[in-house]
């Protein structure tokens, strides 16, 4: 069953904008799929109707084949939403945001307190739940925020923007989050500017620009179109500058730390030896990352 | 689960914070209309009203007490709506019931609900300090409460139609300001029609609040300006109409969406 179908889905707003000129795109239940695209590309509109809280203008989107023109309130049921700026009472409780959410969903006081401490705890929240929102660090509020979502037990959890502005370690803790949800069978759509979160969480990927979606396929695949792989490598001794190695691009980041950029056609061990040849002795090595950053810039370079 | 009972409990959730929202805030809330109406009592029925001798055949501080607890509800129900309704745009948790599978009627009720609770609330702290003053006698019980309640839901959804239509805070108070107190002050609370000019007599027909007022009055005295069955169906008529309106913007977006 498909988690989401988009057909042709087009949004005008009153000032004339044309957010989404076309959109079509399928989410597989169960998927953990990537929106990437640039600031202004569509994004949250596309999200917004989805959710409802946009009007289309025309097209079709069906949620676990519930239309939302026809079935509105059972595709909503369906789906949890973590919007990318914060939308609580800045003067109610955390436990009231939580239980209130649930009973917006029909959910009994009861059962809700006890999800409530559940996902609280999880996101560890549950020593704030007395505290105003208003009071809660940036990260927190995002925190509070996929808790209110995941209250009502959704199918899909769509996440706008969810670690923007996030420090490292709750960004990683909430990778983690999210992996263990969706493992449970949760179909997670996720959109990010943070290229390495959509490579490490993400098995499908679409990447919208300009209101059409201009790449429809898995991360996989479109790592695999890039021909290169680059390294970084740090050398024992002080390097006076870079090293030449055939068919290798090599910078040289300081005096033991090169960057060497190579097809894929030449294996790492024509790498070393050359390096050896040359007196070059590598103590560390490491991926670079941020392989998706550099094919998103060409596809929307491209696209220009 | 059946859909009523979820439903049910989505309603029963936004009553439930509206009611903790203006008991949380109480000093804003209840105190305020309290402290008012016991100044008018003081200034027109206290100090002033033995001047006037009667009014409508009754001392003058019996004549405008159903007004001013009429006057509390309306402003509190109004308030209520409005900017609670407001705010939720404001800071966008509007948004967590615009996600959720309950239909805008219930997020109408739900509202309008919470605005008769606070109406109805203040009018009973209202009623409560006018014993201070006076000693009440209701002639028709039922015929108070109803046209109170219906007051409430009433000006609880024009409350919330200024709530839609808002787009910043000067636009919730613009309403309250520049129609309802004129209107209020000028249906009736302080002085029979028949004081008034012929043609003001008309002009004050076209005021929905005369006929609360009077409807209000008749439950607690006995006697009004206009047969209570008139009031009645102006109540409820403009109900039904705000309610169409209102229910109609929530379910298009209007306001609320992009």
């Amino acid at each position: 069953m498909k988690a989401l179908t988009i057909k042709n889905l087009k949004k005008t707003y009153p000032n004339g904008l044309a957010a989404l000129k076309g959109i079509d795109l399928e989410v597989e239940q169960g998927e953990f799929f990537a929106v990437l695209g640039p600031n202004g590309a569509g994004k949250t509109t596309t999200i917004g109707v989805i959710t409802s809280l946009v009007n289309k203008t025309s097209g079709q989107v069906s949620v676990f084949d519930y239309d939302i023109d026809n079935n509105v309130e059972m595709a909503k049921s369906c789906i949890g939403l973590v919007p990318q700026e914060f939308n609580f009472g800045l003067f109610e409780r955390v436990i009231d945001i939580i239980v209130n959410q649930a009973g917006y969903y029909g959910i009994s006081r009861k059962i809700a307190l006890e999800r409530a401490e559940l996902y609280l705890t999880k996101l560890g929240l549950w020593d704030k739940r007395d505290e105003q929102s208003k009071n809660l660090s940036g990260g927190l509020k995002r925190r509070l925020m996929i808790a209110r979502a995941l209250i009502h037990e959704p199918k899909m959890l769509i996440l706008d923007e969810p670690t923007a502005g996030v420090d490292i370690e709750l960004r990683r803790s909430m990778w983690t989050f999210l992996r263990e949800i969706n493992n449970q069978g949760t179909t997670i759509i996720l959109t990010t500017h943070y290229l390495e979160e959509a490579e490490s969480l993400c098995r499908g990927i679409a990447i919208i620009d300009k209101g059409l979606i201009i790449e429809d396929t898995t991360v996989k695949e479109l790592l695999s179109r890039l021909n290169t792989e680059s390294i970084i490598l740090d050398v024992k001794y002080p390097l006076t500058g870079p090293p030449q190695i055939t068919d290798c691009d090599t910078e040289w980041v300081d005096e033991t730390t090169l960057e060497i950029t190579f097809p894929k056609k030449i294996s790492l061990n024509d790498i070393f030896k050359e390096l050896s040849k040359q007196h070059i002795e590598v103590i560390s090595m490491r991926n670079k990352t941020n392989r998706l950053e550099q094919l998103f810039f060409n596809l929307i370079q491209w696209q220009k | 689960m059946s859909r009523i009972k979820q439903n049910s409990i989505a309603l029963y959730t936004i009553l439930y914070r509206e009611i903790v929202r203006f008991i949380r805030i109480w000093s804003q809330t209840l105190l305020p209309p309290v402290i008012s109406i016991a100044l008018y009592f003081i200034i027109f029925g206290s100090l002033i009203g033995p001047r006037i001798g009667q009014m409508g055949g009754v001392s003058y501080i019996d004549y405008i007490v159903p007004g001013l607890i009429m006057m509390a509800i309306i402003t509190s129900a109004y308030t209520n709506v409005v900017f609670s309704f407001f705010s939720s745009k404001f800071q966008r948790n509007i948004e967590e019931m615009l996600v959720s599978p309950m239909p805008s009627s219930v997020i109408l009720w739900g509202f309008v609900l919470g605005g008769v609770v606070r109406g109805v609330c203040v009018g009973i702290l209202v009623t409560g300090v006018s014993l201070f003053f006076t000693k009440l006698e209701v002639a028709y019980f039922w015929i108070t409460i109803l046209v109170g309640v219906l007051t409430a839901v009433l000006f609880s959804l024009a409350g919330l139609l200024n709530g839609i239509f808002a787009k910043k805070f000067d636009d919730v108070n613009i309403v309250p300001t520049f129609i309802l107190s004129p209107l209020t002050y000028l249906g009736g609370i302080f002085y029979p029609i028949s004081l008034l000019p012929e043609f003001w007599q008309g002009v004050t027909h076209a005021n929905p609040i005369f006929y609360m007022v009077n409807a209000f009055r008749y439950g607690m005295l006995g006697h009004s300006d206009v047969k209570v069955e008139v009031a009645f169906v102006v109540i409820i008529g403009f109900i039904v109409l705000m309610y169409g309106l209102s229910l109609w913007l929530l379910k298009k977006g209007i306001g609320i969406k992009t």
